[in-house]
């Protein structure tokens, strides 16, 4: 609950901190100091030091995998505000509303990592997608921009009607006229029409959320057309706390009669893994390129979805914890790059090593190279699909595509360090503690992948 | 009347307001298409809500309004769509002086 009030908040109070503060600078400075507050009253709340206690009746339920998922999730923006701060003033004109939204955002994943009814579900992920929706469309005279928005607009809403036509179908077809995840009563054995529905309809909207296969056709093209400031949050930290809202809400009381839609999403998870690894394979814009790898990445969290058990649990917020630092890290050298294109990179070792050598480590971590925070996800990954017993073939098709992808992801290292880059002089803006910051976030990632415990040992705290 | 009446009623307004967004061209009215999917699922929710005051949560009427309250989340989270979508179809016209999403393709190569 301190996660929830705190983030709604700081966000008002930067939004009128706006009128207040002429100079572009200062928000930064607010927004980082919010997010200390936020992070730590959501560790004190983890140790039982609640400062709000607000009936709720059950709607909202605060365990160790939400407040951890929460830890987690602001102490990757944390990094994120301190590594992209300037990246945001660079926007637009309205730099504090860019941080009030972003913190209402984050106020939407606390509710989505926290929910117990299918109302909370919607409103957390509404929370989520709404101010979202704004941010895509941030660059007003860029086309592309107002292009990515109105289309994530458009497929958002599309998306969320669907999801609560779904959610009327299991409140009218379970038999005990409840919204709660956790005693929907739906019976056992063969379904009934409409929780069957709904059931579809639920896997459908949140595969639309999280990106996966079929559902996945608009994430290029979104990712590619927002602010690059604004793709790194997207492609990291909405996206993976849809996983968690997933995964929260597939656990429960869907988690009795798994076999009966466990085919369903194994063939997502088998297409969001080949489609988003072959097709990332072909791009020559490392942003799209990324877009396509934050789908391939969305095929191995699916595989928690699949597996539904501790395992599967466990590798989740690992697997949170290493793509949203790597990617977060990526695209910050990547907003400071003067050409997107794989090319824009060649020779970046000799002019920038420090940047070159934690670039590497963060390309090696989305791999998933062993010694680093991304090899351990995988692992887990792998590990509780392995312990379900069936569909052994997903576990290899994973594995290849694991391999595929170290294709394009070598592309950059390749570039980085072995090629020579054309023009000679070459501006990049990137300050002392810039650097100090990424070589931070790539220890972090070592650190992580030797020792996995020091995530995973807190759920059972 | 019976429950099954209003199901159909609510799925038919549901994939009328799909079909007009996945075929119409015009930005506004595909909004509208999304608008009315939603308040099929108001109608449906209160015509369920309904059906489990007078069958199985009779006993117990303080779970079947649950849906009722559930309604006016929607409206006010629809409201908020709104709001945000007709600033972005505003901003979209600003640019290209349309409102058709064939002009969406620019970012496709």
């Amino acid at each position: 609950m301190n996660a929830i009030i705190l983030t709604a908040i700081w966000g008002v109070v930067m939004m009128f901190g706006g009128v207040f503060i002429k100079r572009a600078s200062v928000p930064k400075y607010w927004a980082i100091a919010g997010m200390v507050i936020i992070l730590v009253a959501n560790i004190m709340e983890f140790f039982g030091y609640t400062f709000f206690r607000i009936e709720t009746r059950g709607m909202l339920q605060f365990d160790a995998f939400g407040l951890l998922f929460n830890t987690i999730a602001f102490a990757c923006t944390l990094l994120y505000f301190m590594l992209n701060g300037r990246d945001i003033e660079k926007v637009g004109k309205n730099v504090s509303e860019y941080f009030a939204l972003l913190f209402f955002i984050l106020c939407g994943v606390a509710i989505a990592s926290s929910f117990k009814t299918l109302l909370m579900l919607f409103l957390g992920i509404e929370i989520m997608s709404i101010p979202l929706y704004i941010l895509t469309g941030s660059d007003k005279r860029n086309l592309k921009s107002t292009e990515a928005s109105l289309k994530y607009f458009l497929m958002g809403a599309f998306s969320t009607g669907i999801m609560l036509m779904g959610i009327a179908f299991l409140y009218g077809g379970n038999t005990f006229a409840s919204f709660y995840i956790d005693n929907l009563h739906l019976g056992t054995g063969k379904l009934p029409v409409m929780i069957g529905a709904g059931l579809v309809m639920l896997i459908v909207s949140m595969s639309f959320k999280v990106s996966a296969a079929p559902f996945h056709f608009w994430t290029p093209d979104v990712y590619d057309g927002a602010p690059t400031v604004f793709t790194s949050f997207m492609a990291t930290i909405v996206k993976v706390a849809g996983f968690i809202a997933f995964i929260r809400l597939f656990q429960s009381s869907f988690g009795i009669m798994q076999e009966q839609w466990q085919t369903l999403v194994v063939i997502i998870t088998a297409a969001t893994l080949l489609i988003g690894n072959l097709t990332a394979v072909f791009q020559q814009s490392v942003k799209r390129m990324l877009a396509y790898s934050s789908i391939a990445q969305a095929g191995f969290m699916m595989l928690a979805i699949f597996a539904l058990n501790d395992t599967a649990r466990e590798g989740l917020l690992l697997y949170a914890a290493a793509y949203s630092l790597a990617s977060i890290g990526l695209f910050a050298i990547l907003i400071r790059m003067n050409d997107y294109t794989i090319q824009g990179f060649n020779g970046l070792a000799k002019k920038q090593p420090v940047l070159a050598i934690t670039a590497t480590v963060f390309l090696l971590s989305l791999t998933g190279i062993p010694l680093t925070a991304g090899f351990t996800a995988k692992f887990y990954m792998l590990l509780a699909a392995l312990k379900t017993g069936n569909h052994l073939w997903l576990v290899i098709l994973a594995v290849l595509c694991a391999a595929i992808s170290a294709y394009y992801y070598f592309r950059i290292i390749q570039a980085m360090f072995f090629k020579e880059a054309e023009e000679s002089e070459f501006v990049m803006d990137a300050p002392a503690s810039f650097k100090w910051l990424l070589i931070v976030t790539s220890a972090l990632i070592i650190i992580l992948g030797l020792m996995p415990g020091l995530v995973i040992d807190w759920l059972y705290y | 009347m019976e429950i099954k009446w209003y199901i159909f009623l609510s799925v038919t307004l549901f994939c009328i307001g799909i079909a007009g967004a996945l075929t119409r061209r015009n930005a506004i009215i595909i909004f509208m298409c999304i608008e009315l999917m939603l308040n099929s699922v108001n109608l449906l929710l209160v015509a369920f809500s309904k059906m489990h005051l007078s069958g199985i949560a009779a006993k117990f009427p303080a779970l079947a309004t649950d849906a009722q309250l559930f309604v006016f989340f929607i409206m006010v989270v629809a409201a908020a769509e709104v709001s945000v979508g007709l600033a972005i179809i505003v901003m979209m016209y600003r640019n290209t002086h349309s409102v058709d999403i064939n002009f969406l393709n620019r970012l496709k190569n």
